[in-house]
């Protein structure tokens, strides 16, 4: 794996390290089957009203890990299937650009799923007599998550780059993704420990700011140690002036 | 025999780190493997590698074999065909030796273990010698969304008795009331069929096949099998064939289980005769090396099976980062994102189509080819199999959608 930049433009001089260092975590995911299928719009809305949480979470997230490496990323399954399989290229459209970033809850992500297609089967009624051939029918899965602490850890900026940069990416989508959404917090977690902790207001302010669901997870990551890598090389100015 | 460690070029230490991680809360389980052969097949295939790095890992895993007489074999192979959705007469004598089978190797082995793992149905009925407090899983490898009827209800009592059902993919999972895990299976990097090869040794690998790199090579590797459809990929060719020059091979092995495979390849050679330019090759069992160099070879891999288990040999081609050109059927979907990862195409002239596409534009082909191998990267390695076998086993006591591990 190749080191990134930061490895080795280390500051001479680091602030005060966290009284709470960062410990990362990774979150690994084991998929299940809720054996419930949709061969048609009606019967997917019907479904979407009902599946667990798991399943929603599912099917608006797992691509981001499946397909981590392309650029641009394929939409949600549910724009996929309606776009590609269904052939509603407008509703896989509508899909594809909803703002998960809005949604603090799942519950709401689902409301608004929900209305997308309610609303696309009112104005074109037609939709719904379309239906997929066997084998083809959106077949809704639900996420279990694993989660655990890695070796990791870091107490002042320099460490957390340096850890950031050798993560895997289970562990940058839990702090990322899964703590701003699953577990119901209203940023990331990296945001919170490098406000709370290091004082960095404005870097956090900026990490929390990034909308992870327009990037690939390496290029989030890229970019996360670029936004710490100027805090780094600011320090290491300051320093330099001041001594 | 590869080490974990020999994983970490391909898949990154981080991934390799996580997967000692999982393992150090699973030190000491006793695991039990179960299946009907230890040699030939898919399922074998895997637990060969699986076991032995399921063992680097600090499990004390032991694989035991049923056994079985020839005319228990010829039951499960019928039932093997009903589970796929081909009509199949069973009789209840039949059933009755299947079970008969069954008890026997129940009272010869030990299933001693915390967690037994059944793999397809041949051992499926030792679940009623199950001890309290080990856990059992059903790993079924086969394509079960369209089942024979009268199989699938003798199966189902045996299979609810199970903590968990595991699948290949979520098209082949039921409305059951037990959880139903999805695991794809998986390819190995370090194989003899994946590994690396210098583009001297493919070359010379070809030569000595009577394939000439002159021309763009347009490949099936698939048994003779009329799922499989190779006529088709031959109708495919003649068309693309029409408008551009290139060679078509289709590269396959005998299946002496398979009566029907004779009478396929002749057909296919029949179609093949006259046109120098489709190499059908008959490879001995043992090829592997040989399909690897004809993946590499070829300027498009193409799979038009009619049905599909899985369909590793896509994997193994994306792998080699090679454009492809495959049926949207059975595990296929998965591994192929249509227009990213491949192309998906539903008849012979949506494959001849395709074909033409990739041939005519060489930088979109090439960027399907790399995002493939990526998508297999992350996806269809056996590391990736391994960890979702270890997560498995870490959730089986649990209800919850989000288990936490303590350090």
């Amino acid at each position: 794996m190749t080191e990134p930049a930061t490895e080795t433009r280390l500051p001479t001089s680091r602030p005060a390290p966290a009284a709470k260092p960062f410990r990362f975590h990774t979150s690994l995911i084991l998929q299940e089957s809720t054996g419930l299928r949709a061969a048609t719009l009606p019967t997917l809305l019907k479904l979407l009203r009902s599946v667990p949480e798991s399943s929603i979470y599912h099917h608006t997230h797992h691509f981001l890990l499946q397909h981590q490496y392309l650029t641009p990323e394929p939409s949600n399954d549910f724009a996929y299937w309606v776009s590609e399989v269904l052939g509603e290229e407008a509703l896989g459209e509508r899909l594809a650009s909803l703002d998960i970033l809005e949604h603090a809850t799942l519950q709401s992500l689902r409301a608004t799923l929900v209305g997308t297609i309610e609303d696309c089967l009112t104005h074109h009624p037609a939709v719904r007599l379309k239906f997929v051939s066997e084998g083809e029918e959106f077949f809704f899965v639900k996420s279990r998550h694993v989660i655990m602490p890695t070796r990791h850890t870091a107490s002042t900026l320099a460490e957390f780059a340096r850890a950031l940069s050798k993560v895997s990416l289970h562990s940058l989508y839990f702090h990322i993704f899964d703590a701003r959404l699953r577990v119901g917090r209203p940023t990331n977690d990296f945001a919170i420990w490098l406000n709370e902790q290091l004082g960095l207001h404005e870097l956090a302010a900026d990490i929390a700011k990034l909308d992870p669901y327009a990037h690939t997870l390496e290029t989030l990551r890229s970019l996360l140690l670029t936004l710490v890598q100027h805090e780094l090389d600011r320090q290491n100015a300051r320093h330099g002036l001041s001594s | 025999m590869a080490y974990l460690a020999d994983y970490e070029p391909l898949v990154g230490d981080s991934d390799i780190d996580e997967l000692r991680e999982l393992a150090k809360r699973l030190a000491g389980k006793r695991i039990v493997m179960v299946n009907s052969t230890r040699t030939g097949g898919g399922v074998a295939e895997i637990l060969n590698r699986m076991v032995p790095l399921l063992n680097e890992l600090g499990m004390a895993v032991r694989w035991e074999i049923i056994e079985g007489s020839e005319p228990f074999f010829a039951v499960t192979k019928k039932l093997h065909n009903a589970l796929h959705g081909r009509p199949e007469v069973i009789s209840q004598e039949l059933f009755e030796l299947f079970l008969e089978v069954g008890r026997r190797n129940a009272q010869r082995m030990a299933l001693d273990g915390d967690i037994v793992f059944i793999h397809d149905p041949q051992p499926i009925t030792l679940i009623d010698k199950r001890q309290p407090a080990s856990h059992w899983i059903w790993r079924c490898h086969i394509d079960v969304s369209h089942p024979n009827q009268t199989a699938w209800d003798f199966l189902r009592p045996f299979i609810l008795k199970y903590d968990a059902a595991v699948y290949s993919s979520s098209a082949f999972a039921q409305q059951m009331a037990m959880r139903q895990i999805l695991i794809a299976p998986s390819i190995d990097p370090l194989s003899e069929k994946n590994r690396e090869l210098p583009p001297e040794e493919v070359a010379a690998i070809l030569q000595r096949l009577g394939v000439p790199q002159d021309r763009p090579i347009i490949t099936q590797v698939s048994r003779f099998d009329y799922l499989k459809d190779p006529l088709g990929v031959i109708e495919a060719f003649r068309i693309v064939r029409k408008s551009m020059k290139c060679r078509l091979v289709l590269a396959g092995g005998p299946a002496t289980d398979d009566p029907e495979a004779e009478e396929v390849l002749d057909r296919v050679r029949e179609q093949a005769q006259g046109h120098p330019e489709i190499h059908v090759l008959m490879l001995s069992p043992n090829s592997d090396l040989e399909i690897n160099a004809v993946q590499r070879a070829s300027t498009i891999v193409v799979q038009k099976s009619l049905k599909e288990g899985f369909g590793l040999t896509v994997s193994e081609a994306l792998w080699k980062a090679r454009p492809v050109v495959a049926s949207a059927v059975g595990g296929i979907p998965i591994q192929v994102k249509h227009r990213y990862s491949g192309l998906l195409v539903h008849s012979v002239e949506g494959a001849a189509h395709a074909i033409k596409q990739l041939l005519s534009n060489p930088e979109y082909a090439k960027r399907l080819g790399e995002n493939g191998r990526e998508h297999v990267r992350q996806n269809f390695l056996l590391t990736r199999h391994l960890r979702d076998y270890l997560l498995m086993f870490l959730t089986l006591e649990s209800a919850e959608d989000v288990v936490y591990l303590n350090s």
